[in-house]
Parts: structure tokens; C-alpha cells; sequence
């Protein structure tokens, strides 16, 4: 039973060797990738915007979510409601209405943005939260997943996940709907810090 | 024995509803090839994909070993299952060590091939089902009709009623904007009460020791994330050999299956959280005997898009149920008759091998020449139905006579031509049930021939 036999059955079944193809390094688009990028997120159903200093999101915070009262920011200059390193239990993070994460890159041919476990601080946030704001440097944008996976390594941190684009569903007769089970917003600040 | 023409013939009974049905996988067709067209290399990422997985089947054993041991150092629990019941008294071990009584589950097609919600139930855990399709079909208490859209047959007034009966919302209610929300408030709920989440694999990294993990909806995060035991059920087949093969395979994965760029999320786990524990079971259940099949092997690439269902003809206008299966359309009747060849001789039949699956399919097995060869093995083991054997057989006798052929075209010709509708369309005649005969030349093509040749 269980792992030996499974893999004796293996050895004994598989075919003959077969040679691992090499991945061959493909040819860049006609746009660029932060006008690709912008394309393929807004399509996704996320918002894009611009800051030039890390303190002018603070001010996009307030003008974006006036109603938001809790809000839980692991970067520094963030206006935080919620002290994310008190933090006991991520059910504790149920009430929050919007978290503001930095990203570490963006893939231009899916609009998506890759975030790790440290930049969350905890796990659940991006998810847990009702609305989501990603930071990414506007020079991190790559073209392809080929490249955001040769820039990332995936083990680095225990978790670390590509996010593109607010929760969505539309398996009620193929009619989308956003915000499924996560985040119901997601707008992506292209900063130039 | 799944009589799959019978479920079928059921299925269309409500035509407009066929239609309905038809259009909306069609509709999610055109998607895919929209977003396939996008990208340049489209037709080189599935030759790769392909190639990689043929590498894969040629070394699962090391990749597993190696998979396995990454995942131990990352501080993963590794749990091996031969079958399907052992797979489910794994999980139900591991939720007992932690006296888990409430589980959320995101979706994952093994542990609806191991029947494992119907297994815990048994043994009294509440099992929810988050992803949104897969609570309506939990709720209704039926099987899933697709991999991917798990309640593309349903109707939002139908979804509507349901809701209303089990989640108290409004009478009458159908927008899917309103019925999403109750669904999200109901969910969060069992999220935030589960004591342990489970999730499905799309891929596993040999050199890593990861899982990877894609929703649109977000909820295997959030069952993970917040529960103290996190677990991933995964087939042997799921192993890739590194990271950057990663990029391959999700390239294709979203655009094949719903014709989006990529999923919403796709979460890649190494290591439990601090003070939560994670636990990766890899399961056979029959994977390995496919593997000796050299016939049929391919079939393990597949990767779950649901690509061959959106386009395959017969399962539009039929429906995943009339499959009998977890895994309908062309894939399923492939995977099907290895698991058990007598009960599901009736599937490879469900195919016009028009050969769109093959055409489609983002790792290009080599789906509709797979169904012929189910076809041929059928028949020799003799599973063919009485109707089918009978026919066959006369055809071939007949074929094998060259004036028997001839006279019998003859006939046939003559037959077509001058007999009344009833003596032509009868309960004999499976094939003109609800098909015209074709209009019968005069001559055949020998007489023809005979007389045009130079
Ligand atoms: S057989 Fe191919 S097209 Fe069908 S679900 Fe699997 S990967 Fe997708």
C-alpha cells in the first residue's frame, strides 16, 4: 500500500525516456509592457493609477474610499487603522475594508501583479479585505509569465501568489459578477519610487 | 452501465433549454480562441506543454521522490494514497487528529473521483463546497456537470429558488449580482468557522515542493489562509519538473478554459504558516495502470481546462450529466472505459470524432484517435450494444463480398427510392430516429466509373 507500491507501479508502466524541452526565450510585442499591462488589468476588471511619491496614497485613500474604517497597510507610510504586527489570529482581520500591499512585479500579458507572504505580513489580507490596492514599481512590469518566473524564485517565502484582478464568478448562467469570495476592488498604483 | 444516448435523448427533450445550453459552452469556445489568438506562440506553448508532460509520465517516479522530499524539508506533511478510499481515510485521519468538525473545500476533481464529501459525512464532518458553482450544485445535491463551470446547466431562476429556500434570499429573486452577494455573506461565514480548508492542485513543483493553486473567486485562499490545517489533494500526473515550466502551463491553463489571460489568483504554497500545519496527499487511483496503457497514457497530461467540453458538439447538446462520470465530455470518455471498461463502454460511442478536442486541447492529446481505439478495444472484448454488434457485423460480411456489395447497393438504392417512409424509418433504423436518409443516386460509383472512365 501507499508510496512504494504507487511507485513501483510507476516504474514497472512508464514509457521510455523522453528529453525535457528547453523553454526558448520568445519575441517582445509591438507595445510596450506597461501599456500592454495597463490593458490586460483594466480588462480585468482592475483600476490603474499613478503616484509619483509613496505620501500620495494616502490622499488617493481617502478619495477612493471614504467609507473605509479599517484600514491595514504593512507599508510604513501608510495611514493604518489596524496594527498588522498585533495581529493574533487572521480572523481578526475580518473587519477590514481596504488593504494597501506592495507587489513585487507585474506581468504584462495577464495584468497580473506577483506578491509575497512578508509583503502581506499575513496571508489572509489580500483575500480577507474588501477592497485591494497593490503598489508596483512602474519599471518592474515584465512581458511575459516567462519572465516574471525567471525573476521570481517561488520558494523564496512559504507563500507568494500573481493577483490579476479584483474575485470574480460567473457561474450563475455565465454572468460576471465581481467580487466572489475575495476582494471585491482592486486598483493597482503604477509608482515611480 | 451508462447508457449515455438514453441520458441524452432526456437531456434534449427541453429543446429550447438544448439551445440555451449549446450556445452558452459555445459562447466560452469562442472566448478561448480569442485569447489563444492573442498570444504568438500559442501553438509553440502546447507543443511544449505537451513535450514537458511526455517527460513527466518518462520520470514520474523521480519526480515524485523529488517532489516528495522538497516538500518534507519545506516542512509539508506527504501522505501517498493507492485508491480512492484510502485518499479519503487519510483526510478524515488527519481532520480527526485535530477533532475538525467543519471543512471548507475549494474545487478539486480528485476529491469528487474519491467521493470524499459523502465519506465525511459518514463519519459526521461538515464538508462546504466555496467555490461558488459548487456550492449550487452541493446544495442541490448533485455532481458537478463540468471540470470547470460545475453549474453550467442550471438557470438563474432555478439557482434563484434554491437560494431562497436554503439561504433565505428574496422569493423570485434571479440576478446573479444579488444571489452572488448572499452566496459571499454565506460563504464568509463558513470560511471564518472552518477548522480546516482543502483545496484541489493544478500543479505540483518537483524542484520545489509546492503546490499551486488557481480560483477566480479567491476561495481556496481564503479556506487556507484561515484555517489552522490547510490540505492539498493531488494525482500523481500533477508533478511538473520546475518553476519555470510554471509559465508554460498557465499561459494555457485560463486562456484554454474560460478565455481569460490568466485566473484571478494562482497561489503557489511551500510552507504552512507560521503556527498552522499543511499537508499535500498524492493519490493513484488508477493513474498508474493508465500509465501502462500505452494507448492511453496521454490522457494523463491533461490538465483540467475543459477546453474539449466547451467545444465538443455532443456534450453541448447533451449535457455533463448524461456522462454518468466526474469527468464528462471527450477527456472523461477517455478516462472512463480504464477505470471500468464494461460500465462505461457507451462513452467513447458519445463522439462524432470530428476531432475539435484534439484540435483545442492546450497539451494536445490526441483525444478523438484515443475514443477510436476505446471503439476498437470495445469491440473486441465484445461490449459492444446488441444493436451496434448486430449491424457491424452484416456490414462487415458484406464488405468482405464484393457482389454481395454490389447487389446489396443495388437494393438499397432501389429500396431508398420506391419504399414508403414506414417501411424505411422503423424502430430497426437507430440511425434515421431523427435523421433523414440520404437521397440515393442512380448508380453507384463503379457504374459510373465504368462508363465515364477514359
Ligand atoms: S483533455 Fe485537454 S482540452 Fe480536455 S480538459 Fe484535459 S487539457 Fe483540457
Amino acid at each position: 500500500m501507499g508510496k512504494d507500491s504507487i511507485l513501483q507501479a510507476i516504474r514497472q508502466n512508464k514509457p521510455a525516456g523522453r528529453p525535457l524541452p528547453e523553454i526558448p526565450i520568445f519575441p517582445g510585442r509591438e507595445i510596450t509592457p506597461t501599456e500592454q499591462f495597463i490593458k490586460m488589468a483594466e480588462t480585468g476588471g482592475s483600476q490603474i493609477l499613478r503616484a509619483a511619491h509613496v505620501q500620495e496614497i494616502n490622499a488617493m485613500l481617502k478619495n477612493l474610499f471614504p467609507e473605509a474604517r479599517n484600514i491595514a497597510s504593512p507599508v510604513p507610510e501608510i495611514t493604518s487603522t489596524i496594527n498588522l504586527e498585533e495581529i493574533q489570529s487572521p480572523l481578526e482581520l475580518e473587519q477590514v475594508d481596504v488593504a494597501v500591499i506592495r507587489g513585487h512585479l507585474g506581468v504584462a500579458e495577464n495584468g497580473a501583479v506577483w506578491l509575497t507572504e512578508s509583503a502581506c505580513r499575513h496571508r489572509i489580507l489580500p483575500f480577507i479585505t474588501q477592497h485591494l490596492m497593490l503598489l508596483i514599481p512602474e519599471t518592474s512590469i515584465v512581458p511575459t509569465l516567462h519572465d516574471a518566473y525567471r525573476n521570481i524564485r517561488i520558494n523564496d517565502e512559504g507563500f507568494g501568489i500573481f493577483i490579476a484582478g479584483p474575485s470574480k464568478t460567473a457561474d450563475i448562467e455565465q454572468a460576471l459578477v465581481i467580487g466572489a469570495q475575495g476582494a471585491r476592488s482592486l486598483t493597482i498604483i503604477l509608482t515611480a519610487f | 452501465m451508462i447508457d449515455h444516448a438514453e441520458k441524452a435523448a432526456e437531456f434534449i427533450r427541453d429543446e429550447p433549454r438544448t439551445d440555451w445550453h449549446d450556445e452558452s459552452l459555445w459562447f466560452i469556445r469562442h472566448k478561448r480562441d480569442k485569447a489563444s489568438q492573442d498570444v504568438p506562440e500559442w501553438e509553440q506553448l502546447r507543443e511544449l506543454a505537451s513535450g514537458i508532460k511526455d517527460n513527466v509520465l518518462s520520470e514520474l517516479d523521480h519526480y515524485l521522490e523529488q517532489f516528495e522530499a522538497n516538500a518534507l524539508q519545506n516542512g509539508v506533511q506527504v501522505h501517498w494514497a493507492t485508491d480512492a478510499a484510502e485518499h479519503n481515510r487519510i483526510v478524515h485521519s488527519i481532520l480527526k487528529k485535530h477533532g475538525v468538525s467543519r471543512m471548507v473545500k475549494s474545487k478539486s476533481m480528485l476529491t469528487e473521483e474519491c467521493h470524499l464529501n459523502d465519506f465525511l459525512a459518514e463519519q459526521g464532518i461538515e464538508v462546504v463546497d466555496t467555490d461558488l458553482g459548487e456550492r449550487i450544485i452541493q446544495l442541490r445535491e448533485e455532481p458537478p456537470s463540468h471540470i470547470v463551470l460545475p453549474a453550467i446547466h442550471l438557470k438563474k431562476e432555478e439557482i434563484g429558488a434554491l437560494f431562497h429556500e436554503k439561504l433565505q434570499t428574496r422569493e423570485g429573486a434571479t440576478d446573479p449580482g444579488y444571489l452572488t452577494e448572499a452566496a459571499r455573506g454565506h460563504l464568509r461565514q463558513k470560511f471564518v468557522e472552518a477548522q480546516a480548508a482543502l483545496t484541489g492542485v493544478n500543479f505540483a513543483i518537483a524542484e520545489t515542493g509546492g503546490v499551486v493553486v488557481c480560483t477566480n473567486e479567491g476561495n481556496a485562499d481564503m479556506g487556507v489562509h484561515l484555517a489552522p490545517v490547510q490540505i492539498h489533494c493531488m494525482g500523481i500526473e500533477k508533478i511538473i519538473p520546475k518553476a519555470e515550466h510554471l509559465g508554460v502551463f498557465i499561459r494555457l491553463l485560463a486562456r484554454s478554459a474560460t478565455g481569460q489571460p490568466s485566473t484571478i489568483y494562482t497561489a503557489h504554497h511551500h510552507r504552512p504558516r507560521p503556527g498552522a500545519e499543511m499537508h499535500i496527499v498524492i493519490v493513484d487511483n488508477g493513474r498508474s495502470a493508465q500509465l501502462g496503457r500505452s494507448d492511453f497514457r496521454n490522457s494523463l497530461k491533461c490538465i483540467r481546462c475543459g477546453a474539449c467540453m466547451n467545444t465538443c458538439p455532443i456534450y453541448r447538446r447533451s449535457g455533463g450529466h448524461s456522462y454518468g462520470y466526474t469527468i464528462p465530455g471527450p477527456i472523461g470518455s477517455i478516462l472512463t472505459p480504464g477505470i471500468d471498461l464494461k460500465a462505461y463502454s457507451d462513452l467513447p460511442f458519445a463522439s462524432t470524432l470530428c476531432g475539435s478536442c484534439s484540435d483545442v486541447c492546450p497539451v494536445k492529446i490526441n483525444i478523438h484517435e484515443q475514443l477510436f481505439r476505446w471503439r476498437q478495444i470495445i469491440a473486441q472484448e465484445g461490449y459492444l450494444p446488441s444493436g451496434k454488434k448486430r449491424a457491424l457485423a452484416w456490414f462487415g460480411k458484406i464488405m468482405a463480398r464484393p457482389a454481395w456489395f454490389r447487389f446489396t447497393g443495388k437494393v438499397a438504392r432501389l429500396a431508398l427510392r420506391i419504399l414508403p417512409r414506414p417501411f424505411l424509418y422503423n424502430r430497426f433504423n437507430e440511425w434515421g430516429k431523427a435523421r433523414e436518409l440520404p437521397e440515393a443516386p442512380r448508380e453507384s460509383f463503379q457504374e459510373w466509373y465504368k462508363k465515364n472512365r477514359r
